[in-house]
């Protein structure tokens, strides 16, 4: 059992209120900060620990604060993204519905390395309970004195709300997000220049993700070198894990970077194997944008390795044979499951939420989309997987921000994993039609079928 | 634009006067624009869940910029509906994870019970099904939202209790009470 830095006081009855979180240790990073650190210093504290952004590009949260922007004489502003959307992510949810002052603690203490004084929360707005949550403990801060003027005498003010977004998954990308929190459409904006030089209203500002910014409170209290015990190698410390899909315990775990993927899936104190002990036939990682691993890739690496839960070993290989850690949105899947059928699904999602700035991916996930649905349907033809390879590949790297990514590398992984279950939707249309999906049978042989119709 | 001639009561009563001044106030003075999405959540909670024009322009007027600054928001995000719906509306999540648990079934049994298709609202105004891409429920698949709220770990049985609640005026769509 691993520790917990996030979740320890989660199920302590009544932690939602700021006087069980209080006398439970809570708003001690902020005392220590203000105390005893210069703002300086509790950045190097986080540089120190090795903590890396938890909504998944994974780089290195001390080192985005050391690129804010402190000469312009521009207001600074730090802002948390919990726009929480990516399909199999559900983690920061836990957070802030469960222990809501954890973040604000974070908030403030990460304002005050930052040189912050107006601070936000964005959260999507389907997630409107944890918005009042929010609220409501936002305003016991206030009435604490931990946020508003001359925080514990130091002269020091700050401002911190929570702002609620519309429905729009583009708004977890950090540009499309500052973009909403103007009260626009949720466009992202080239970069450069980028957030940390100019943000939100052109001032410098930090975005970072739910986990990461929870995170900190810890770190200042242990220490960043104490954080960087934990894990290996680069993926220090502990991470969230949200489960999902076809394992007996579905949920949000916390557990120390490294342990290995075996482990995690099938012990009784985590996901404890597969639901009805049916096959695994496959596994998402990192949330829908990060690309499938079939069975004979999730254990073990290409290279005959444990596969570790860690940056690395997930992404180890590259795409070819790994995939990425992503933000931990971990998807089982079993050998009920048709493949076509659900990057079809992912298609929809992310042709539904491409915001349409940019024409690839306006047009491309549309297109991949119907593609998709056609084979799925059993109308396929025989050029449609060539097809569907040709314009992910278009998408990919030629879009404004990482959506047409995320739209483009479900497609490449499945094809490339799972080409045979394509090839089988075209060649045999007649059963497809008749396949009910939602009966617990599992998908057909089709590597043995597929084989038996080209012989013929 | 869909726009929906359906008549709507513009209502700004001192109670969402207060509410929409004081999210007017977490943002500095002269970005009265940020307070948008905001304050169109609490108007249109006020308003039967939806915005016509006139409200459009209303929130416009309120917040000091032009209508077609809000036509744009409205149109973008799916949170706001630009005309009337179902006083319950039923939101399946239907991406990956719910899908392969089931919410397209329990999608067809909520239909059939209700005599609707998919988008349509029942004929006495209570009910609308649709689905909507991923809610961030994964592990506690199928689920739907209602209202504030999420209910999740969903079968048939549960469907009938929902709806049962809903027709009795148990369900309060945007009530919370914190109790821990």
């Amino acid at each position: 059992m691993g520790q917990k830095i996030l979740l320890e006081h989660a199920n302590v009855p009544g932690i939602k209120t700021y006087e069980v979180y209080r006398k439970h240790g809570g708003y001690r990073s902020v005392e220590k900060a203000l105390k005893s650190m210069t703002p300086d210093e509790v950045v190097e504290e986080v540089k120190t620990s090795g903590l890396r952004g938890r909504g998944g590009a994974g780089f290195p949260t001390g080192m985005k604060w050391s690129f804010i922007d402190k000469k312009s004489g521009k207001p600074r502003h730090l802002v948390c993204n919990a726009d929480e959307s990516e399909p199999g992510t559900f983690k920061d949810r836990y957070l802030m519905e469960y222990i809501p002052h954890l973040l604000i603690e974070g908030m403030i203490t990460s304002s005050y390395a930052l040189g912050c004084n107006l601070s936000y929360i964005y959260i999507r707005g389907e997630y409107m309970w944890v918005f009042r949550i929010l609220e409501n403990a936002i305003k016991e801060a206030y009435a604490a004195g931990w946020l508003g003027k001359n925080i514990m005498g130091t002269g020091w003010d700050l401002d911190l709300h929570v702002h609620c977004g519309a429905g729009a998954y583009i708004c977890g990308e950090e540009t499309a997000l500052i973009e909403s929190l103007e009260g626009k459409r949720g466009n992202p904006r080239i970069k450069p220049p980028f957030p940390a030089v100019s943000g939100l209203w052109a001032n410098p500002t930090v975005v970072n993700n739910v986990e990461s910014i929870s995170a900190v409170p810890w770190i200042v209290n242990n220490t960043g070198a104490e954080y960087a015990k934990i894990g290996i190698g680069r993926s220090t410390g502990t991470k969230l894990f949200s489960a999902s899909g076809h394992c007996k315990n579905p949920g949000v775990y916390e557990i120390d970077m490294g342990m290995t993927v075996d482990e995690f899936m099938n012990s009784d104190e985590y996901l404890g194997g597969m639901m009805n002990d049916r096959p695994l036939k496959g596994l998402i990682p990192g949330g829908s944008s990060v690309p499938i691993l079939p069975a004979h890739l999730i254990y073990k690496t290409a290279a005959g390795e444990d596969r570790l839960m860690t940056y690395e070993s997930l992404a180890d290989g590259g795409f070819a044979t790994g995939s990425s850690l992503g933000s931990g949105g971990f998807i089982v899947y079993n050998d009920t499951t048709c493949v076509v059928r659900n990057t079809w699904n992912f298609s929809r999602f992310y042709h539904h939420e491409s915001c349409g700035q940019c024409s690839p991916c306006r047009e491309g996930t549309g297109w991949m989309e119907k593609v998709l649905h056609r084979i799925e349907t059993g109308h396929g033809r025989e050029e449609d997987i060539d097809l569907l390879w040709d314009i992910q590949r278009k998408i990919e790297g030629n879009t404004i921000c990482p959506l047409g990514d995320a739209a483009a590398w479900p497609v490449a992984a499945a094809i490339r994993h799972f080409r045979d279950e394509f090839e089988y939707h075209i060649r045999f249309p007649e059963k497809i039609k008749n396949r009910d999906h939602f009966v617990d049978e599992p998908f057909e042989k089709v590597r043995h079928l597929v084989a038996k119709q080209a012989v013929i | 634009m869909e726009i929906s001639h359906a008549h709507q009561e513009i209502n700004i009563t001192p109670a969402l006067q207060a509410r929409i001044d004081e999210l007017l106030s977490h943002y500095p003075a002269d970005k009265r624009k940020s307070a948008l999405l905001p304050v169109l959540h609490e108007v249109q909670d006020a308003h039967d869940n939806w915005l016509s024009i006139p409200l459009q322009d209303k929130v416009a007027e309120i917040i000091g910029i032009k209508p077609i600054e809000v036509y744009e928001v409205v149109t973008f995000y799916t949170m706001y509906n630009s005309k009337p719906i179902g006083k319950y509306m039923l939101e399946f999540c239907r991406t990956s994870c719910c899908s392969i648990r089931g919410a397209e079934n329990l999608m067809d049994y909520t239909c059939n019970k209700l005599g609707v298709k998919e988008g349509e609202v029942t004929p006495d105004g209570l009910f609308q099904v649709v689905g909507v891409e991923c809610l961030g429920a994964c592990g506690y698949a199928p689920m739907l939202q209602l209202g504030d709220f999420y209910k999740e770990k969903l079968d048939p049985e549960k469907v009938d209790a929902l709806i049962e609640d809903c027709r009795a005026g148990k369900i309060d769509l945007h009530k919370l009470t914190i109790t821990q």
